[in-house]
């Protein structure tokens, strides 16, 4: 169907494409092994020297520490408020419901600076002190969305006469959820927790309006970026992030079945 | 969700469970209280306060944000030629990046939906996700590092003898990362909408003579120009929303940087408010048109 001239067109593209995405990501990778400071290429030399800066780094360490306390908190809020969420949207039909599930996914569908601005307004007026805690409040509120997408896209595909038949056969609301709903989404919210705190792990955006001068990795990366000296430094950070960050997404990817779950939550997520 | 009794407590728990399926709203206020109530205090009250806050206005003498009503802001974003020429410029290169975006998405997309066994367009699909994960940060240092003067860009132009290309800092290096950011976006709606097409419309549309080129413009294009419009919404909002990649590959400013600014440097958060408003009106008519494309089904 298609010409012999379109299929090379088409591979040809294809083949480019993934090049454009995969590329770059190498490249970083090979920088955090350079044992220059400058970023000329071709390398002159490798080391593995930098690993063991940033690791002695008391920087790296806090943001660490601070990253890992705010995602874990965020990943908790959203488990909790994405799930209930999913379970009203799904199960019942109420007045307002689709303006609710539109609410829910405002603050990926508005451009990231909009939300980070109006939570900065926010704290601003209400006085609260920039720091850990507004960097949680941040995080939940786009980490509720990813667990609600991945819990209601399951429930939508859970055939509602499995709860009829628990039901029917003297279950009451409790022994149904717990063993007929629960099982049939769990993995869906191992997968959307999952997502949420690589997504928590992964912001940047947001989170410089709501910081303060709290560090976290993103942060460190981004006030790093701009002082040469310390370059290396961010490059074996970034690529000790990639390989981190990769974990969770591959467990989540597999929980999820089909990539098509994941992919959705990502696309959707972006804040 | 809603019935959290211990099943070891029989009586209770099944007490709690009955009233709870006879009373189906305590059970819908159990579950949508929690979330609803943080969405509309925390994020639908914020939207308000910074809507709010494009009103009000900076005492001149002493800096001070004073609450009080004023279409200043707005006036000057309209009249003043700087901030009209950002404006315009971060619209322009959204729009560049999106066409570019979709561009590059199409043999992708068409050669994962119809070409590939499902082994590899699992493997494709995969392959296209997972850079998203990889640090948004880490992915624009990435070009920064590539497009630098002596970086590897530069070294591949002059391998093939081609002369230079030294972007460096520039609008040309913000498009280049830009399309890179969000090309997963774009993609993963125009795969599904290639996807979705029956085969039999194409082998009918041959049979009725129609060469390739005639089918695609013909056939192919109107089916998946929905997925396209719902692609090219994240491409577009994301462009118009950010503010690091252009301060980092870039040397100009856009309306992100500008925001940035106001409310770090300059302190003029009402500024910044009133400005953040014109993304969101750009955003709304735009998903106004998309709707109309019937993007929203193929999301």
């Amino acid at each position: 169907m298609e010409s012999r001239l379109a299929r090379i067109l088409i591979k040809g593209g294809t083949a480019f494409t993934l090049a454009f995405l995969y590329v770059p990501l190498g490249i970083v990778l090979l920088y955090a092994f350079s044992e220059s400071v400058g970023q000329a290429w071709p390398i002159d030399g490798y080391t593995t020297k930098w690993f063991g800066i940033a690791w002695r780094s008391q920087d790296v360490r806090e943001a660490l520490s601070h990253s890992l306390t705010v995602a874990s908190f965020a990943t908790i809020m959203a488990l909790l408020l994405g799930s209930a969420a999913a379970f009203a949207v799904h199960r019942f039909s109420f007045f307002g419901r689709n303006s609710v599930s539109f609410m829910l996914v405002l603050p990926i569908a508005l451009p990231g600076i909009v939300t980070a601005i109006a939570l900065n307004s926010t704290i601003n007026v209400l006085g609260i002190p920039f720091g850990i805690l507004t960097i949680v409040i941040g995080h939940a509120t786009f980490c509720i969305v990813v667990v609600y997408n991945n819990v209601v896209a399951r429930l939508r595909r859970t055939p509602t006469s499995l709860v009829e038949a628990s039901m029917d056969l003297g279950a009451d609301g409790w022994q149904t959820f717990r063993y007929v709903t629960f099982p049939a989404i769990r993995t869906a919210i191992v997968a959307g927790a999952l997502l949420a705190f690589a997504l928590s792990f992964d912001e940047i955006v947001v989170t410089n309006f709501t910081a303060g001068s709290t560090l976290t990795i993103p942060k460190f990366i981004y006030n790093n970026l701009r002082l040469p000296r310390n370059r290396p430094v961010v490059n074996v950070v970034a690529i000790a992030v990639l390989i981190l960050m990769l974990i969770p997404v591959y467990i989540a990817q597999r929980l999820a079945g089909s990539g098509g779950e994941t992919a959705e939550a990502r696309t959707q997520a972006e804040p | 969700m809603a019935v959290t009794a211990d099943h070891g407590d029989a009586g209770a728990g099944r007490r709690a469970s009955a009233f709870l399926f006879r009373h189906p709203r305590a059970k819908l206020s159990l579950s949508l209280g929690g979330p609803l109530a943080w969405f509309l205090v925390i994020y639908i009250g914020s939207l308000a306060v910074l809507f709010v806050t494009a009103f009000w206005y900076l005492d001149v003498f002493t800096s001070e944000i004073v609450h009080g009503f004023t279409l200043t802001n707005f006036r000057t974003l309209w009249e003043n030629d700087v901030y009209r020429a950002i404006t315009l410029r971060t619209v322009g290169i959204a729009a560049a990046v999106t066409v570019t975006d979709v561009i590059l998405s199409f043999p992708l997309a068409y050669f994962a939906a119809r070409l590939a066994t499902p082994r590899m367009r699992n493997a494709l699909l995969i392959a296209v996700v997972l850079p998203l994960w990889a640090n948004y940060l880490v992915r624009v240092f990435a070009w920064k590092i590539i497009l630098t003067p002596s970086g590897f860009l530069n070294w591949l132009v002059e391998m093939t003898g081609a002369g230079s290309l030294q972007l460096g800092r520039s609008n040309w290096s913000v498009w280049i990362a830009f399309v890179y950011l969000w090309l997963p976006f774009t993609l993963l709606p125009i795969y599904g909408a290639f996807e979705r097409i029956p085969s039999s419309f194409l082998e009918a549309s041959g049979d009725l003579g129609a060469r390739g080129w005639t089918t695609f413009r013909n056939v192919v294009f109107p089916l998946i120009l929905p997925g396209v419009v719902a692609g090219s919404i994240f491409a577009f909002s994301l462009t118009l929303g950010d503010y690091i990649t252009p301060e980092l590959v870039g040397n100009t400013q856009f309306i992100g940087n500008v925001i940035f600014d106001n409310v770090g440097v300059a302190g003029n958060i009402p500024f910044a408010a009133a400005y953040a408003m014109v993304p969101v009106a750009i955003m709304a008519v735009y998903l106004l048109l998309a709707k109309r494309a019937g993007a929203f089904e193929a999301l």
